[in-house]
Formats: structure tokens, C-alpha cells, sequence
């Protein structure tokens, strides 16, 4: 019998070529040295940080986290070194892992600030891609960009002209249509569009009649947001052609390859993160078997690969 | 400090009253590299609901072991509960700084550290007892009441002297441990030299502790309780405020002086 060749897991977001297809979602993995220990980062097909501002944030007020059924919610507020303290102090260490880096920026006050800080990543060899975090529901803001499809256009395509390097936005599920602000981002130039973010929720302890988390509402993340992800993930899949990086809710092989059958080019690992260190890498290993098991021979034709029931 | 994931083998489940279990586990290199006032996460099943691991203190070392106290009160502890001798956990640690206490020696005076504890705050304080014992640290135990006073016997074996309080009077003083702290160090001649007082247990108790420390010109070093989502510093979640800024417990703490924290 011919041995079968090993399936090709790489994948292409943009200019930027993936040894496999299989990231760490932003902000649940810091800048991973957190995580060194744990696991072979090197094996990571890239690298997400967590978002960074240009200045430091302190983050919203504790209590930031709370548990919910099959998932949980956060208020961090985008605490972070500010992007002088990233340069200086994180990004040396993602350098030596040699695996892509893909920085996730946002604004606080005003959208000008992403040009500041894309002018800034945009000299630096070790930034594989930027990713536009226009999606953080801990701002505490009345809307955010993402929420409308006018000024996602605008502030992508101001962005665009500004670099060259792979360009992902990253996007809201709490929107009436993501496939409408999604397209507005790739008429604008994205490379890739990164969904879902976490959806807004809230939870209550009734013995103090107090809200759980500080800001009172927070992030939804887990498997609780799963299916939500990937309906989102499918109709946006239906309505443009630039890749989609696919998260929320994945755990492990199974809920990944969802992701991918709808639509997804590649995956983002979050909330897993912190419960399986090692999920992304043992996801990895999932796919080959799956590849080969369905004797597909590269993972860029399981996207989209979605039958009738 | 060195952390490491692995599946610990459960070599005893006691429960030594209602809801207080004692659980050894075999873990090698953890217990090779805990240090006192270090934790354990632990992902209790596999299923999505509890979702996150729970933080459990070490409360023991021997050899390749760790033993770890903790009480029943909710979902996750439960589960734990049911595990029986021989089963695995997922665990990740040891987790966190520990407690600081190198500069103890044996010359120090006898009774000049002083550890209070409350309700399970005892748990990681049995090991601190433990590294210090040659110096016979002196015990504060507070609890509602009488049956939920722990591990005195324990401290006791280490050749540390005990002093109960319970809120209503079935042992020992009567009020709060810290109310008798107070009282140790006004009339304690010995005590009121203290060195170090290390604490563990319920907020309000840890901020009297830092007050009254504060007042009487000891160090402390409190082991503080947060809701941790990753319990290794990655989700920025467990965040307490300090005068530098805010802080994560898992990885900044669970330890942190008094004299740090804002409150
Ligand atoms: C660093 C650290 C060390 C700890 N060491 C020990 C230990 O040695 N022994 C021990 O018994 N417990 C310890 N705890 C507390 C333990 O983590 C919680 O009791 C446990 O997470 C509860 O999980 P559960 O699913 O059973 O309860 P849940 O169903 O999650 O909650 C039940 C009740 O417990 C409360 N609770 C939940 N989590 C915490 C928490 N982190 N702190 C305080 N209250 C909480 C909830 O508010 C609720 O009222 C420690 C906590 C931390 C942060
Ligand atoms: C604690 C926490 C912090 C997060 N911080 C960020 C962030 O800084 N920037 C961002 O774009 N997304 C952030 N996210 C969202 C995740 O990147 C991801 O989009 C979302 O959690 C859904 O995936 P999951 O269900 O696998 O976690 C955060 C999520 C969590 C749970
Ligand atoms: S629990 Fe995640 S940083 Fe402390």
C-alpha cells in the first residue's frame, strides 16, 4: 500500500503564510510567555497578542471575571502595557519563538490613534500582521466602530494605505448583520476578517443582588457562544472571499473542524486557553488525522466544505 | 518559578468532617518545586459545566506528594468530592510566590512570627508552619464557631502554640481572630516584638490584619482569594488593587504585603 503524504495544513491570510491554521485568540494568552512552561509554543501556527493601546490601560474595576454555564464573562477593559512597555518588553520574547506575530491594536478615545500605532508596528520585522480590534465590548463606550458598517469602511481603508503588512479586523457578533460590516472591511482592504469577539452578557448574584463583574456587563466566551460563532462565521463565509479566522467556544478537534467546514480558514483558540494549555496544539494534531482520515490533502479544502443535512 | 500540567494520581479522599475533605495526591514535581502559600489548579471533569479549573492551596508536602484541605461549596467541589483513590486530576502548579520567609533563622526569637488564619485559611498555612517550625510561630485559628475551627491538632504537631477564637464564644475567645490578635500583641510582651504575621482567610479579615500590623509596626504578608479564570497570569481577571498599580493574585500573589495593597 502507498502511504499517504502527510496533509497539508498550511494556510495563506493574506501575504502571510501559516504553517497551520490554528492561532491563540486575543487576550487569552497575554504575550505567551505565560504560558512557556505549559506547552511547545513554537508548534502555534501564530500568535495573537493581547490587545494593545498606545498608551497603558489599568483595565476595568474587579471583580473583571465570573463563571457562567459552559462559559464565562469578562470586563478586563483592555488592560496593557501601552505599545512603548509591548516593544520594549514582550515582543523580544515572541521574536525568538520564530512563529508568526500577529498584534492586536485598539483605540481608546479616537479612531486617529490606530494610524499612530500602525505607523509604529508597521517598521518592526517581527509584526506579522496587525489585527484591528474594533470589537472590545469593555470600552465602556455607547458603539463601537464595528457596530457600523460607514465606519468600519472608513477607518480600514485609512489603515490600509498605512501598511503593507497583512491586515485582519477583527469583528463584533453584537450587530444586527455581520456579514454587512464584514464586507464593509474587505471593500476597505482587510485581508482577513477574525470573528466572533465575545458577545455581550450579564450575571447576577442574587444573594448580594449584585451584578458579578465589576462594570456589571462583560464578554461572553466559552462553548456557551459556540453556535452563535458558527452561524456567524457561515453567513459571513456566504457573503465574502477574503479568509475568516473563526473563534468562539472552540475546546478541542471537534468544535475547530465546525469552524472550518463553515466557512473558516483558520481558527483562534480563547477561553480554552485557560482551562487546556495545550488545546491549540492538541487541535493541530486533530486535523491531521481528520485530513487524513477523509484523505483530504490540505486543510485550505476543508473551508467551506459544508453539505446539506 | 516552574509550573507544570499534569494528571496527579489520587492516593486518598478523607472526609474528616461534614464537607472538609483531605485529598493526597501524587504529584512529583510539584511537590518538588511547591513552596508554601503556592496553589494547584484543578480541572475537576471534563465536561463544559463547571467550565474553569478551581485554585486549591498545597497544604502539605511529602516527597512526591501533595496534600491538598478543602471544603464543599459548590459545584466543582463537589465533583472533586466524588473522585475516589486511584482516579487522576488534571492539575497545573505549583501556582503563584508563596509565602517570604527567608529571613527567618533559627536564632530568631521563638513566637515572633504570628499566623492567623480563618475558616480555610488554614490550608496553606499548615505549610508555612511546617517550613518554619524551628521557630515555633504562634497560631491564631478564628471561626464562627466551634466546629469550624481547623487543623489545630495539626499545628500543634508542629510545635506551634494555638490560640482559638470562635464569633460565639463555644472556644477559646471569644470574638473575631482579629480582635484577638489585637489582644495578643497589647498583652503579650513577646508578641508585641513580632516580626512577621502571615495571614489567611476571608477579605475583611485580611484587611484588619494589615491595619493592625500596620499599627504596631509589623510586617505582613497576606494570601489573598480572587475569582481566577486562568490561575497563571495570562487573562488578567484576578486583578487586586496595590500602590503600583493593579496586581493578579494568581501570579503577583496569592502573597502580598500589607503594606501593598490598597484595599
Ligand atoms: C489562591 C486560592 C487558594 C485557595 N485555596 C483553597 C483551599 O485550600 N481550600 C478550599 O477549600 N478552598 C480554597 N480556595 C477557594 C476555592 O477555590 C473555591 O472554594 C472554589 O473555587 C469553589 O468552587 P465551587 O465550584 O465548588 O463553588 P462555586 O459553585 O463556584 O461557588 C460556590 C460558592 O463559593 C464561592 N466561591 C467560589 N469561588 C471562590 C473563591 N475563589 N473564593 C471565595 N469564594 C469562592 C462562590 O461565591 C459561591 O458562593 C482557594 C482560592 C484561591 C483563589
Ligand atoms: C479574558 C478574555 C480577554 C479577552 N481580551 C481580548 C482582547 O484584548 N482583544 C480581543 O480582540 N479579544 C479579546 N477577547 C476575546 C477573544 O479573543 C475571543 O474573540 C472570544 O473570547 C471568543 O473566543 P472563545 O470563546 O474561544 O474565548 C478576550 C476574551 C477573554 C475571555
Ligand atoms: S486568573 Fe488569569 S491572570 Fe490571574
Amino acid at each position: 500500500m502507498v502511504k499517504q503524504a502527510k496533509p497539508n495544513l498550511s494556510v495563506n491570510i493574506g501575504n502571510l503564510v501559516l504553517h497551520n491554521p490554528v492561532m491563540v485568540a486575543s487576550g487569552t494568552f497575554g504575550y505567551a510567555e505565560e504560558f512557556k512552561e505549559l506547552m511547545d509554543l513554537k508548534k502555534l501556527g501564530a500568535i495573537v497578542t493581547k490587545t494593545i493601546t498606545i498608551k497603558p490601560r489599568p483595565g476595568n474595576l474587579p471583580p473583571r471575571t465570573c463563571e457562567t454555564p459552559a462559559g464565562m464573562l469578562n470586563s478586563i477593559g483592555l488592560e496593557n502595557p501601552g505599545i512603548g512597555r509591548f516593544i520594549k518588553e514582550k515582543l523580544p520574547f515572541l521574536k525568538k519563538l520564530g512563529i508568526p506575530v500577529i498584534v492586536s491594536i485598539a483605540a481608546e478615545d479616537n479612531p486617529e490613534e490606530f494610524s499612530v500605532l500602525v505607523r509604529q508596528l508597521d517598521k518592526i520585522n517581527t509584526v506579522s500582521a496587525i489585527e484591528l480590534n474594533i470589537s472590545c465590548p469593555n470600552l465602556q463606550k455607547d458603539r463601537l466602530i464595528s457596530q457600523d458598517a460607514k465606519e468600519t469602511f472608513a477607518l480600514v481603508g485609512a489603515i490600509r494605505k498605512l501598511t503593507k503588512k497583512c491586515l485582519i479586523t477583527k469583528l463584533s457578533p453584537n450587530v444586527t448583520s455581520v456579514p454587512e460590516i464584514a464586507l464593509a472591511a474587505q471593500e476597505a482592504g482587510s485581508d482577513a476578517i477574525a470573528l466572533i469577539n465575545t458577545l455581550t452578557g450579564m450575571s447576577i448574584d442574587v444573594h448580594k443582588r449584585a451584578p458579578k463583574i465589576g462594570s456589571w456587563v462583560g464578554g461572553l466566551s466559552g462553548p456557551a457562544i459556540r453556535p452563535v460563532a458558527v452561524r456567524m462565521v457561515w453567513e459571513v463565509y456566504n457573503k465574502i472571499n477574503i479568509p475568516i479566522i473563526g473563534m468562539g467556544g472552540i475546546m478541542d478537534i471537534e468544535s475547530a473542524l465546525e469552524f472550518f467546514i463553515a466557512g473558516a480558514t483558520a481558527v483562534g483558540v480563547g477561553t480554552a486557553n485557560f482551562i487546556n494549555p495545550r488545546a491549540s496544539l492538541e487541535i493541530i494534531s486533530g486535523l491531521e488525522k481528520y485530513c487524513h482520515k477523509n484523505k483530504i490533502n490540505s486543510i485550505k479544502k476543508l473551508t467551506g466544505l459544508l453539505l446539506r443535512c | 518559578m516552574k509550573n507544570f500540567q499534569l494528571k496527579a494520581k489520587i492516593l486518598s479522599q478523607t472526609e474528616i468532617k461534614d464537607n472538609y475533605w483531605y485529598c493526597e495526591l501524587s504529584a512529583p514535581q510539584v511537590a518538588k518545586n511547591a513552596l508554601s502559600g503556592q496553589f494547584i489548579n484543578i480541572r475537576v471533569s471534563d465536561n463544559l459545566d463547571p467550565l474553569l479549573r478551581r485554585p486549591i492551596s498545597i497544604h502539605r508536602v511529602s516527597g512526591a506528594k501533595i496534600k491538598i484541605f478543602y471544603e464543599v461549596v459548590g459545584k466543582a467541589t463537589e465533583i472533586l468530592a466524588q473522585k475516589k483513590k486511584g482516579e487522576y486530576l488534571d492539575i497545573i502548579g505549583p501556582l503563584g510566590n508563596g509565602f517570604e520567609y527567608s529571613r527567618i533563622t533559627k536564632k530568631s526569637y521563638k513566637r515572633k512570627n504570628i499566623l492567623v488564619a480563618g475558616g480555610m485559611g488554614v490550608a496553606p498555612l499548615v505549610f508555612l508552619a511546617e517550613k518554619i517550625k524551628f521557630n515555633k510561630p504562634l497560631v491564631l485559628i478564628g471561626a464562627r464557631e466551634k466546629e469550624q475551627i481547623l487543623c489545630s491538632q495539626e499545628f500543634k504537631a508542629l510545635g506551634c502554640k494555638v490560640i482559638i477564637a470562635t464569633d460565639d464564644g463555644s472556644l477559646g475567645f471569644k470574638g473575631k481572630v482579629t480582635e484577638l490578635l489585637k489582644e495578643v500583641l497589647s498583652l503579650n510582651q513577646q508578641a508585641s516584638k513580632a516580626e512577621n504575621i502571615y495571614a489567611c482567610g476571608p477579605q475583611p479579615m485580611l484587611k484588619a490584619v494589615a491595619q493592625i500590623s500596620c499599627a504596631n509596626n509589623i510586617a505582613s504578608q497576606l494570601s489573598l482569594e480572587r475569582h481566577m479564570a486562568c490561575g497563571f497570569g495570562a487573562c488578567l481577571g484576578c486583578v487586586v488593587a496595590t500602590k503600583s498599580g493593579y496586581k493578579r493574585v494568581c501570579k503577583d500573589g496569592p502573597v502580598f504585603s500589607g503594606k501593598e495593597l490598597t484595599w
